[in-house]
C-alpha cells in the first residue's frame, strides 16, 4: 500500500515545529545551527513527498538545491562560531548581547 | 507494509528530533541528529527518491555532521548550558506557542494549496538519470548559480577562519 501524501506533510510539519522550538529555546549556537538543519530537512521531506505524489522530478531537483544551500550555510555558520569563540570565548547566544539595547 | 515502514521511520525521526532539542551536551545532540538524518533518508527511499537518499547520507550524515562534531570537539565546551534565573519558563512557553503557530500556518497552507492533477508520466521518477535530465535542462541556470554560492561560502569560511579577525 502506498504511503499517502498527508503522512509526509504531517511529519514535515512536526519536524519543522520541533526545529523552531529548538532554535527558540536553546542557547548554544551549535545546537541552534543543528535545529536549523532539522528544519531544512523537514522542508526537504515535504518536497520529496510532493514529488512522489505528483510523479514529478522537480521536487527532487529542489531538494538538491536546498542541500547545497544547507552545506554552504553550515560551512559559513561554523566558521562564524569558531571566530566568535576565539574573540569572546563563548558559544552561548545570551553572552552575545553587545547589540542589545 | 510501506505504511508500517513509514510509521516506524517517522517515529524514529521524531524521537531523535526531540532528543536533539532536549540534550544538554551538544555532542549528544549531534549524534541524535545523525540518527534523525538516517531515518529521513529511509523515508526518502520509501518515496522513490533513491538518489536523494544517498545524497542525504553522504552530504548530511557524512560531511555536515562530521563538520559539526569537529567544531564541537575543537571548542571543547566544559560549562553546561544554564539560563539566567526567572527568564527560562516564559521563554519556553513563548517558544512552544510560536512553534505551534508556525505548524498551524503550515497546515493551513497545505490545505489551501491548489493541487493540480498530476501529469501522467511513464518515466520512472527518482532515478539519477531523470534528476540529471532535469538539472541540466530546466534548472541549468540555478545549477550554475549554486556553484557560485559554494565558491562564496568557501571564500567566506576561509576569511572567517583567519587568525586575525579584523
Amino acid at each position: 500500500m502506498v504511503v499517502p501524501l498527508h503522512y509526509y506533510l504531517g511529519l514535515s510539519v512536526a519536524l519543522f515545529a520541533l526545529g523552531v522550538v529548538g532554535v527558540l529555546i536553546r542557547r548554544n549556537i551549535l545546537v541552534i545551527l543543528m535545529c536549523i538543519e532539522m528544519m531544512l530537512n523537514a522542508v526537504n521531506l515535504a518536497f520529496i513527498g510532493f514529488a512522489d505524489a505528483f510523479k514529478a522530478v522537480d521536487g527532487q531537483t529542489f531538494v538538491f538545491f536546498v542541500m547545497t544551500v544547507a552545506a554552504a550555510e553550515v560551512a559559513v555558520g561554523l566558521a562564524l562560531v569558531v571566530a566568535i569563540f576565539r574573540h569572546r570565548a563563548t558559544v552561548y547566544a545570551d553572552d552575545l548581547n553587545i547589540l542589545k539595547w | 507494509m510501506q505504511q508500517l515502514f513509514f510509521l516506524a521511520l517517522a517515529a524514529i525521526a521524531l524521537i531523535s528530533g526531540v532528543l536533539v532539542v532536549f540534550q544538554t551536551h551538544p555532542l549528544r545532540s549531534a549524534l541524535w541528529l545523525i540518527v534523525n538524518f538516517f531515518a529521513v533518508a529511509g523515508l526518502y527511499l520509501l518515496a522513490h527518491a533513491e538518489f536523494i537518499a544517498a545524497i542525504q547520507i553522504i552530504v548530511y550524515a557524512g560531511a555536515i555532521m562530521v563538520l559539526f562534531l569537529f567544531v564541537i570537539m575543537l571548542l571543547n565546551l566544559r560549562r553546561p548550558e544554564e539560563a539566567p534565573p526567572g527568564y527560562r519558563l516564559g521563554q519556553k512557553l513563548a517558544a512552544v506557542a510560536l512553534a505551534a503557530l508556525s505548524a498551524v500556518v503550515l497546515v493551513y497552507g497545505f490545505f489551501q494549496a491548489q493541487i493540480p492533477l498530476a501529469k501522467e508520466t511513464t518515466v520512472s521518477v527518482g532515478n539519477t538519470e531523470s534528476i540529471a535530465q532535469s538539472l541540466f535542462t530546466n534548472y541549468l541556470l540555478p545549477f550554475e548559480v549554486t556553484s557560485v554560492l559554494l565558491l562564496v561560502a568557501i571564500v567566506g569560511a576561509v576569511i572567517l577562519s583567519k587568525s586575525k579577525l579584523k
